[in-house]
């Protein structure tokens, strides 16, 4: 998928995470975060960022991640959520590539 | 054994805090809603967060029930491939008021069952009914499919058609509870009761579960932790009522164990009717720690 | 070298300290310490006119120690408003011996900077300061000592005190000291009253200078050497707050009903029993469940004990506890009752739970319910470092209460957002694992496997049941594994044990 437009899922909220996507041409994929429990899962977080835009793939994004102590299932559904937004996917969804 | 349902609490879909944390108030069903609680702009998103919550999350013997937006919004349809995939344990269609309506989610979770190799029928359903049309139509939706495991009353929309709105002692929707207990018995599926909003008013909800205990219902919808322990009091059995089923299964046990065709306890014959509703007090007594089945009763 | 709980103590800090071995190992007699008295003959005024001319008086010079107490907590303007005069005198290298910091006095950042404070002994760290302390802004490491800890440091000398500046809500013009009566009221003046009696120098600050004699007093003209009127002790506001509520947290409720039921079933819940609270959420509300459980059985208790707050008082009122003794008020009814209710006794830090006097309140008490930022598999216990290794907390009565009563209840959360509170090893230890009985979380209760009495007693009763380990293992399942933080060889504070050994040490986070 190719990211076309700015979007942004999720809250600042305890236990949630907001991800900002933004398109980037090339550069991969590039991760700004900030979160309340960098030292301890700083590189679980973006290890689950990555590999949930991996299985999408989307190759060349900018994301802007401010997480409250999400869970990783919480930072799937964030960043499965802001990709598809991103994509401009509004229903009809490829569940076999989400799966 | 029967699985008990007798709290059924809401968790929006969209509280990704509610959705970690809501199975530890041991209430035996938990509703993540992706309807009436997510606003439409995130739709989405909710759908996204139960998809990965139930994959994820261990939610121990919990059922897990997820109320999905109608095949008539945008929505229904991914609701229910996320929901299947994922795994819930039962869908919740809202406002149905026709066996039709049934169906069509049926065909669609079929699909989608047969899609991603989870064996066809394992996804139960259930049907909310919350317009007089559902109410008269309650038999033919409890009958409809084999996969519908209950029938629950969502009584704020049904009000509302019916010209009144709630009062404190229930009359206005007694036609309602009672046309929903008796199409779920005829059907033999379990019979939920509506929402109880006023979560500080706790003697108020006590009346109302007593009530929809008498009429009965198998459980309540619940919208907040504190009012599950209510609801398991009131269900559970008295210790008179434990010790009457502790023996009357005990006289079927031995009965069985000498080939004997009729059951009698203390010179009174009893029939399957007895049995079960023991067998229920019992489960319900285990429910709440009031019973183990190796203790010994006395006679 | 390690103490007797495994913990790493570099030889360094040890110098000629004793090193943890047990919460009874240290009980060796011991003497007072005695400190110096300057008579005051009759006509002679104590009443200064400024914070300054009362530092001046006392002969506060570079290196001596000077204290403050915490009752003013959040509210407090005494501390800052002195270590400011001091600074500007131009004297350095003091000590700071307060019974507790917080947020409130993160300008002795600059203070620490500019060298007047050099070392800092203290029950707890919070906010910026807490973070510079941690980050390594201090040469000597603090010294966090638990409130009976602290006492007995004051009474055996290893704290001496040349100059308290003790706050007050009401004084008068002789030094008779009050927290009611004033503005700005705390109620009790527990942690203060052992500085009065063992400072060489103590000055009384107050913005309420009532009528001679402000009787009933917390602190007497005997042990009082000067009195300063100034505008403002403290914001009332951060002082006591309204009545102290229970949690309607569903969580919270969860893990008080499970900690009431424990108690209730632990053997120690009779008539004429003894229970100590904490104010957080969870510890709070179990108040509430054994009361609903002294009601139903008929059972009243001797006393309760610690920081009071108002559903303390009411349980007072309602006849279901006899006596209250009270080192600290949190809320206006728990300072209110304190001038009112008869039974309701006013304690210092002394008599609530040092070690080495002649046996405190604490050694009475049955049940106490403490609360926890981590636990281990070990039943060690943290309250003092948060997750990420930095200083945010206090040591407080916990390591104290936890030792002497007979049944010591921890209530955590399994995990707090994605950080799991029961581990493998807490980051700092404040409490030793021998000194707790059960962990309860919202899954249910974990017993320690030295109390083989509870666990036997416990078979047959209906709270979900596990191992430490197995709580730990669910705790990893939900968020994950935290990768370790890593740390600088720079001991920022080192921990005492409350009778005056090496528990743990915490590092300067990298």
């Amino acid at each position: 998928m190719k990211v076309i437009d700015k979007s942004l899922a999720g809250t600042l909220e305890s236990s949630d995470i907001q991800i900002i996507l933004m398109p980037a041409e090339n550069g991969g994929i590039e991760i700004e975060l900030k979160s309340s429990v960098e030292k301890q899962f700083g590189r679980q977080i973006r290890k689950i960022i990555t590999e949930t835009l991996g299985k999408l793939q989307i190759e060349n994004v900018k994301v802007i991640a401010v997480d409250n102590g999400a869970l990783d299932c919480t930072i799937r559904a964030r960043v499965e959520c802001a990709a598809y937004r991103a994509c401009g996917i509004k229903e009809k969804y490829d569940w076999e590539v989400i799966d | 054994m029967e699985r008990l349902r007798r709290t059924m609490m809401f968790v929006p879909g969209s509280n990704p805090s509610m959705l970690k944390d809501a199975y530890i108030y041991g209430a035996d069903s938990l509703m993540f809603d992706l309807e009436d609680a997510v606003a439409i702009n995130e739709k989405d998103s909710a759908r996204f967060l139960v998809y990965n919550a139930i994959k994820t999350i261990d939610y121990g013997n919990t059922e897990i029930v997820v109320r999905i937006n109608g095949l008539d919004t945008p929505f229904g349809k991914d609701d229910i491939e996320a929901v299947v995939r994922a795994g819930a344990d039962v869908i919740r269609l809202p406002k149905t008021e026709r066996k039709e309506d049934i169906l069509e989610v049926e065909a669609v979770i079929e699909e989608v069952e047969k899609k991603c190799g989870r064996s066809i029928g394992s996804t139960k359903m259930m049907a909310a009914v919350e317009s007089p049309i559902g109410v008269i139509n309650a038999y033919s939706i409890a009958t409809s499919s084999k996969r519908l495991i209950g029938i629950a009353l969502g009584a704020e929309d049904y009000v509302t058609n019916m010209k009144t709105k709630r009062y404190a002692d229930g009359t206005e929707l007694l036609g309602a509870r009672e046309g929903i207990v008796i199409a779920a018995r005829a059907a033999g599926i379990y019979a939920l009761d509506t929402v109880y909003s006023n979560v500080d008013d706790e003697e108020g909800f006590r009346r109302e579960v007593r009530l929809i205990k008498q009429l009965g219902f198998d459980g309540k919808s619940v919208i907040n932790p504190r009012q599950i322990k209510p609801v398991h009091e009131i269900f559970a059995p008295t210790p008179e009522e434990i010790r009457r089923s502790a023996n009357i299964i005990r006289a079927a046990k031995e009965a069985k164990q000498q080939g004997l065709g009729v059951i009698s306890l203390n010179g009174k014959m009893i029939d399957k009717p007895i049995i079960d509703r023991a067998d229920r007090i019992l489960q319900l007594a285990a429910a709440v720690g009031l019973y183990k089945e190796a203790e010994e009763y006395e006679k | 070298m390690k103490n007797s709980i495994g913990r790493e103590i570099p030889e360094e800090i040890i110098n000629g300290r004793a090193l943890y071995g047990g919460e009874f190992a240290l009980n060796e007699e011991v003497a007072k310490a005695a400190p110096k008295v300057k008579p005051v003959k009759p006509n002679e005024s104590k009443l200064l006119n400024s914070i300054e001319e009362a530092i001046i008086k006392t002969g506060l010079k570079d290196g001596m120690t000077i204290s403050f107490h915490h009752h003013f907590r959040e509210g407090d303007y005494v501390l800052n408003m002195v270590v400011d005069a001091i600074a500007k005198l131009g004297i350095k290298n003091l000590t700071l011996a307060s019974s507790s910091l917080s947020n409130v006095h993160r300008p002795l950042i600059e203070h620490i900077k500019n060298g007047v404070i050099t070392k800092i002994t203290t029950s707890g760290l919070r906010g910026g300061l807490a973070e510079e302390i941690s980050n390594g802004l201090m040469e000597e490491p603090v010294i966090i000592r638990s409130h009976g800890g602290r006492a007995r440091a004051i009474e055996a000398g290893d704290i001496k005190i040349d100059v308290a500046f003790l706050g007050a809500s009401s004084s008068d013009e002789y030094g008779n000291a009050s927290g009611s009566r004033g503005t700005a009221n705390c109620g009790s003046l527990g942690y203060a009253k052992i500085d009065a009696e063992y400072a060489d120098k103590v000055v009384i600050i107050t913005d309420c200078l009532v009528d001679f004699p402000n009787m009933p007093a917390s602190i007497l003209q005997n042990n009082v050497d000067y009195v300063v009127k100034v505008d403002k002790i403290g914001n009332p506001s951060g002082i006591a707050s309204g009545a102290t509520r229970y949690t309607k947290n569903p969580k919270e409720l969860l893990i008080a009903e499970y900690a009431s039921k424990a108690i209730v079933e632990s053997g120690y819940f009779k008539d004429g029993f003894s229970f100590q609270t904490g104010t957080g959420g969870a510890s709070l509300a179990v108040s509430r469940f054994l009361r609903d459980e002294m009601i139903k059985k008929g059972i009243k208790a001797s006393f309760a004990l610690g920081g009071i707050t108002k559903p303390m008082v009411e349980m007072y009122e309602e006849g279901l506890i006899k006596n209250i003794f009270d080192v600290q008020d949190f809320d206006l009814d728990a300072v209110a009752s304190i001038g009112k209710n008869p039974r309701h006794y006013e304690i210092d830090s002394s008599f609530y739970t040092n070690p080495h006097n002649k046996g405190c309140i604490a050694n009475k008490l049955d049940v106490v319910v403490l609360s926890a930022l981590e636990v281990d598999t070990d039943f060690n216990v943290n309250v003092m470092t948060g997750s990420d290794g930095v200083l945010r907390g206090a040591s407080g009565g916990h390591c104290d209460t936890a030792a002497c009563a007979k049944l010591t209840i921890i209530v955590t959360p399994l995990v707090r957002g994605r950080i799991p509170c029961i581990v493998d090893s807490v980051n700092t230890v404040i409490t030793p694992g021998e000194s707790i009985d059960i962990v309860v979380t919202e899954l249910g209760i974990a017993i320690n496997p030295r109390r083989a009495d509870l666990i036997e007693r416990f078979k047959d009763v209906d709270i979900p049941a596990y191992t430490i380990e197995e709580l730990r293992k669910k705790a990893e399942s939900i968020v994950g594994i935290p990768d370790k933080i890593e740390y600088d060889d720079k001991v920022v504070a080192i921990v005492e044990y409350r009778d005056g050994s090496i528990i743990d040490v915490v590092r300067k986070v990298k």
